[in-house]
């Protein structure tokens, strides 16, 4: 372990299972529900929010000392506002189609719960390094859920994944479509993103009855 | 205890006879085991679980069986191989050929429904270690009479896996459930393949594939199954008369067509005690009052004809009763005692905002002509609020009448 110590790496490793913001602090639901009946959207949210909160943190952490405590929430705002017009900007100019799934989701990022909540509970109380890994950690454990989410939506709702028919053509009937399958669309509808979350929680604490609270 | 005594006492005089094996079984099958049931909201009945499940079932059976005879009817009327039946008793409809199409095509989703079910109850019963609840046994008969008939079996394993479990184990098992788990097997199937469960094309058996051998150029006629409600939503003409409708020779979900034999089942669950009859009357009571309300639009001369809704609103408000699944739903789905409002008022409130909400979904929005389980899934949710207010109000009251009596 030369370039992390062990707490550092606990800063990274945490959020992906024992403390994942999405299956365990139930943050950042919204988007979840929103953005995942295409594994390709998942995957992009995950490393826009990987981004925002990675640099987020190391700048809000890096002015932690000089923030007035009353308009903090104010200064937090701003700093997420400024990182989410960058990724929107850049979407914009390199995968415009991309942008246009996304929509709106990718401004809405400014109220990602986890990102407002790393922001206060980690970064001003830390230092850059730490913060740095905490914000990268969190946006990992959010992105792991989303694709997982991502990767079931697609391939039941629409039978693709990154949008190649991996489960063969639904109108030339190839593939298992031949034997009768069909596409499921309740998989499209945000509902069974909460469902498919929900399922995720259960595994989850099941395996590892500790998390269960009363 | 009349039927019971009743039953009891012919029991005796039979004993030894010819007869009493048959009074036996009858006795056994509706009183034993004569225990109470001591956990989950069945608590509530005097009876058995599994008493008050072989009562829903008993009150079923008829409309399965009609729905098989049926579902072979629509198949041969559709194509063209006998005339339509004239009445309840119709010579082409009670007989041997419809019975044999029928029992092919309903069979097997009866025993998907109860094979996915009982092994998904069975499994659970093991992880949790309890012992197998018989809550199935009831929603196990509801869905096939709730389905299309030609809908794919693979998609009825799917879905009663998915309600079994989302919808009644995620909840702690039977008895705990917040939705009816019958109605969430149909609302999945609703959303996740919306072409098989809706349309003009999957409710007579063979129309799908018929129409799909047409396209590929075969010489056949196609089959129209177009449902009642679905024909009035596109303001077609509805080819069958008040008493097809009322008997139930109309094409639809396996059990729901004949009303005669629903209101049947529903005197029967009444007189049992099993079904509450507040919560059937006040189901139809709502749907009335929708129906007098759209039908006082349509005088009013609000809603023209050329409006997509004037179909539907223009239906006499009595006739809502008979089309769709209305009454299956305020019979058999509205009065589960798990998922209703267990207050005498709430079950009121509860039912006629069903049949409220019912025809309303059913009127507005022509994607979704059959919004009786919507309706009855919303109010499932809301049960429980009703309750408590009801509850509540009582509290209220009673506190205010002893602070008269106090003072």
């Amino acid at each position: 372990m030369g370039l992390l110590s062990k707490k550092d790496t606990k800063l990274i490793t945490d959020p992906l299972t024992d403390n994942n913001p999405i299956t365990i602090q139930v943050l950042g639901i919204c988007s979840a529900l929103a953005i995942t009946a295409e594994l390709k959207a998942s995957l992009v949210m995950g490393i826009a929010v990987l981004f925002v909160l990675g640099v987020g943190n190391v700048v809000i952490s890096l002015m932690r000392n000089i923030i007035p405590s009353k308009i903090r929430i104010i200064v937090q705002l701003v700093v997420v506002a400024a990182l989410v017009i960058v990724v929107d900007q850049v979407l914009k100019a390199y995968a415009f189609e991309l942008s246009k799934t996304l929509s709106v989701f990718i401004g809405l990022i400014i109220t990602n719960c986890i990102i407002m909540g790393r922001f206060e509970a980690f970064a001003l109380a830390n230092g850059p390094w730490r913060s740095f890994l905490d914000g990268i950690g969190n946006a990992l454990g959010y992105a792991v859920i989303l694709i997982i989410v991502g990767f079931f939506r697609e391939l039941l709702g629409s039978g693709t994944l990154f949008g190649f028919p991996v489960l063969g053509d639904p109108i030339e009937q190839t593939g298992v479509y031949a034997s009768g399958y069909e596409n499921n669309g309740f998989m499209l509808m945000p509902p069974m993103a909460l469902i498919i979350v929900g399922l995720i929680i259960w595994v989850q604490r099941s395996r590892n009855r500790d998390l269960i609270e009363d | 205890m009349g039927l019971k005594s009743n039953l009891h006492s012919l029991k005796e005089k039979y004993s030894g006879t010819k007869m009493a094996p048959a009074f036996n079984a009858l006795h056994t099958f509706l009183y034993t085991p004569n225990e109470t049931t001591h956990n989950g909201s069945h608590i509530r009945v005097v009876d058995d679980l599994k008493r008050t499940m072989n009562t829903v079932i008993l009150a079923l059976v008829p409309c399965l069986i009609y729905g098989m005879f049926n579902a072979g009817y629509q198949y041969h009327v559709a194509l063209g191989e006998i005339v339509r039946a004239d009445g309840f008793l119709g010579a082409s409809f009670w007989t041997w050929d419809n019975l044999v199409v029928g029992i092919w095509q309903v069979l097997p989703l009866v025993i998907v429904s109860y094979g996915v079910g009982l092994l998904i109850e069975f499994i659970f019963a093991v992880i949790k270690g309890h012992e197998v609840e018989e809550g199935y046994l009831v929603t196990g008969m509801l869905v096939p009479l709730i389905v299309p008939v030609d809908i794919p079996l693979w998609m009825l394993a799917v879905a009663v896996a998915f309600g079994v479990i989302i919808g009644k184990e995620v909840f702690g098992g039977t008895g705990m459930n917040i939705l009816n788990p019958a109605l969430t097997i149909r609302a999945f199937l609703f959303f996740a393949y919306p072409t098989w469960m809706s349309g003009d094309k999957v409710w007579v058996h063979g129309a799908v594939e018929r129409s799909q051998e047409i396209a590929n150029g075969a010489n056949l006629d196609a089959i129209s199954g177009e449902t009642i409600l679905g024909s009035y939503a596109q303001n077609q003409a509805v080819v069958y008369d008040y008493w097809d409708m009322f008997w139930g020779l109309i094409p639809g979900s396996v059990g729901e067509t004949s009303k005669f034999l629903i209101i049947f089942g529903a005197l029967f669950l009444i007189f049992t005690k099993v079904g509450s009859w507040r919560i059937i009357l006040s189901t139809l009571l709502g749907a009335l009052a929708m129906g007098l309300i759209f039908n006082g639009v349509i005088d009013a001369g609000w809603i023209g004809e050329s409006s997509k809704f004037y179909g539907l609103m223009s239906v006499p408000f009595w006739q809502h009763l008979i089309i769709g699944s209305i009454l299956f739903g305020a019979v058999f789905m509205a009065t589960d005692p798990v998922t209703a409002s267990q207050t005498n008022k709430g079950k009121w409130i509860y039912g006629f905002l069903i049949g409220f909400l019912s025809i309303m979904i059913r009127v507005f929005n022509p994607a979704y002509p059959e919004g009786v389980f919507l309706a009855i899934l919303l109010m499932n949710v809301f049960a429980p609020t009703i309750d408590h207010y009801v509850i509540q109000g009582n509290v209220k009251r009673r506190m205010k009448r002893l602070k008269v009596k106090t003072a």
